[in-house]
């Protein structure tokens, strides 16, 4: 069963910085991690792996620096890692990103099963793995928190909703995002981290990948970002003091007072 | 301190020590309380290969030597020497067959304990053979089909929990030590059960149990290397085991240290951390000092052994007794630091001056290693004569 794992480097952080030019996350001078949610995704794929052969390639875009992410990736039991990198992706919204990665994908030949965190603990948006699914024209679940069955070209999984679960079944191959309640993802190995050092990440860019330059990065990306900052507090809330009844002709009263009943 | 260890060796111990941190830290306490074998922890480490550090690469082993897996213990025993003692004792349950076993005894167990799936124990102590280990009464008599082990063991790290059992027995019992022999014995063999549950100081998450023998009937490829040969067997694998316990105890003392530090730096007393009075700065200087003399003594000694070198009773002796008996001072000086706080078990060092007692006593008190290394000043003295 051959498996794509992508991820994302994101800061290390919660102290992040906005470029105020650009309106994107400056990366420069913080430690950088794999988004938290993309371990779930590394260590399903390692599992698949382990249950049914095969091999898990863990794709990234990203800065020449996201390659530490791949190579940990690789450490935690992944085959190898692709690192599609080049100024001109900077700047990419969750629509040319997810076109870069389908390119990359569609690239590295047959597969089974796509599998993706369920969104970046600093983009946050939970789009990247739906539009992915969408540009192959693959079936795609989201937020899985458990693969109850793999057989006869087909998967049978439980997704989260909000108030409890639901068993979804697809052909494969598909594409799956995952959640926390998954798994728990295991620590390095020795051997791994061997491998993960000695690995060579190839660096696919525009010209590796053959694709339109104006579909990449900023002037591939629908959206721009206007403005980033941190939402003003509105509303407080107030406190009615007194006799129990007093307060509850005070609220009563606030409340017609403010047409709501 | 630089130690110029290998790119190997920094990754061995950076990655034991997330193990340690991530893994047994938030569980150590409770471990510690209920006395509970730290499975769950075993398979971590399992996973991280660090079983397979002191395997050899053809048994799918990563081929370290002593400095390696002293690395490993260090650092596990720096959060919870109970979980770094049931690693280590799995090492000491494998060397032998490892250094006298033959290809096939190899094959057919190294690469199942490299991948952590079966952990191993060696059992040498008898009610009546702690420090006289030559006073074993274990009997393995030849009979048609193998050896008939009969007697019982007292004391055995891992007993229980392990798969595999190195045994020294008697097979000639009119020969004393010289008619001891080792032997493989595997858990379930009919005839082969175990005694309760040792209820210990420290050390607790490890278990302590006695195996017993009744018409145990192995077959005679269990035997390892030649018959008689199991006493030097043992004692040789205990000059290489011995820095292992040194570490532990340095793991110890570390952890001791840092909790101390961590506690003078917060604690306010007379309007000021109690790190800024020169009584309580004297005292952790100290334990640094001794900390650090005592893991370069380790370290230099299990270098010492993985040169090859073939007399290594000294070094391994003074690595052990030195770090064990530091072991002890700086955990019972970290509870002093730490005072009424240090002596309850909400805070880590009670558990650590507990922990450091054992490393005093076993794989030979510290008082027989003394005098076995007094043994070695005489000989050279009398060879110089």
């Amino acid at each position: 069963m051959n498996i794509v794992v992508c991820l994302k480097q994101v800061p290390g952080t919660t102290q992040v910085k906005i470029d105020p030019e650009t309106n994107t996350l400056i990366r420069q001078g913080i430690e950088n991690i794999i988004n938290p949610f993309d371990t779930y995704a590394i260590e399903e794929g390692v599992r698949l792996k382990e249950r049914f052969g095969g091999k898990v390639t863990a794709v990234s875009m990203g800065p020449p620096q996201a390659e530490a992410a791949l190579r940990e990736a690789i450490s935690l039991g992944a085959d190898e890692g692709v690192l599609l990198s080049d100024p001109a992706f900077a700047g990419a919204d969750t629509w040319a990103t997810s076109h870069t990665l389908s390119v990359a994908i569609r690239r590295l030949g047959q597969y089974d099963l796509i599998v993706c965190g369920r969104q970046t603990l600093d983009g946050d948006t939970g789009q990247v793995g739906p539009q992915l699914a969408e540009m192959l024209a693959l079936p795609f679940v989201a937020y899985v928190s458990q693969i109850e069955k793999i057989a006869d070209g087909a998967m049978r999984v439980r997704r989260m909703v909000e108030d409890g679960y639901e068993v979804m079944e697809s052909p494969l191959p598909a594409l799956i995002t995952v959640v926390k309640e998954i798994n728990t993802p295991r620590l390095p190995s020795l051997r791994g981290l061997a491998r993960s050092k000695s690995a060579t990440i190839p660096v696919w860019g525009v010209k590796e990948l053959d694709m339109n330059p104006s579909l990449v990065g900023l002037s591939g990306s629908f959206t721009r970002v206007i403005r980033i900052f941190s939402p003003q507090r509105v509303g407080r809330g107030e406190i009615f003091q007194g006799e129990l009844e007093n307060q509850v002709d005070c609220l009563i009263g606030r409340l017609k007072d403010n047409g709501l009943v | 301190m630089e130690y110029f260890f290998t790119e190997e060796q920094q990754t061995i111990k950076s990655l034991a020590r997330k193990i340690a941190e991530e893994r047994v830290l938030p569980v150590r306490a409770e471990l510690d309380e209920r006395e509970e074998f730290p499975w769950a922890i075993i398979k971590d480490l399992a996973e991280a290969d660090m079983f397979r550090v002191f395997v050899p690469e053809e048994y799918e082993g990563l081929g370290g030597g002593c400095l390696e897996l002293c690395l490993v213990v260090e650092e596990l025993s720096r959060v919870c020497s109970g979980v770094a003692v049931t690693y280590a004792a799995s090492a000491l349950g494998s060397f032998t067959v490892m250094e006298y076993g033959t290809e096939a005894q190899k094959r057919k167990y190294l690469p199942d304990i490299a991948a952590g799936k079966k952990l191993t124990a060696f059992a040498i102590s008898e009610a009546t053979a702690g420090s006289d280990a030559s006073a074993i009464k274990m009997t393995a008599d030849k009979v048609e089909g193998g050896y008939l082990l009969n007697g019982t063991k007292q004391f055995i790290t891992n007993g229980g929990e392990a798969e595999l059992y190195t045994v020294i027995a008697l097979t000639d019992r009119t020969r004393g030590a010289r008619g001891a022999s080792a032997i493989l014995v595997e858990k379930g063999t009919p005839g082969f059960t175990f005694g309760k549950k040792e209820k210990k100081m420290g050390i607790r998450a490890s278990a302590t149990r006695e195996l017993i023998f009744r018409n145990c009937l192995v077959p005679e490829e269990n035997l390892i290397g030649k018959p008689g040969l199991g006493f030097i067997q043992a004692m040789r694998l205990f000059d290489r085991s011995r820095p292992g316990i040194g570490a532990q105890a340095v793991g110890i003392a570390q952890g001791a240290l840092e909790a101390a530090v961590d506690y003078a730096q917060q604690r306010v007393q007379f309007g000021h951390p109690i790190i800024s009075l020169p009584v309580v700065q004297d005292i952790l200087a100290e334990m640094a000092i001794q900390v650090e003399a005592a893991r370069a003594l380790v370290y230099a000694a299990a270098r010492t052994i993985d040169s090859g070198a073939r007399k290594i009773t000294e070094a391994s002796a003074m690595a052990k007794v030195f770090a064990s008996d530091v072991a002890m001072k700086v955990t019972t000086d970290a509870v002093q630091v730490c005072g009424g706080t240090g002596y309850m078990k909400d805070y880590p060092v009670e558990k650590m001056m507990r922990d450091a007692k054992i490393t005093q006593i076993y794989e030979g008190a510290n008082q027989i290693l003394r005098n076995a290394i007094a043994v070695e000043l005489r000989k050279r003295k009398a060879r110089t004569e």
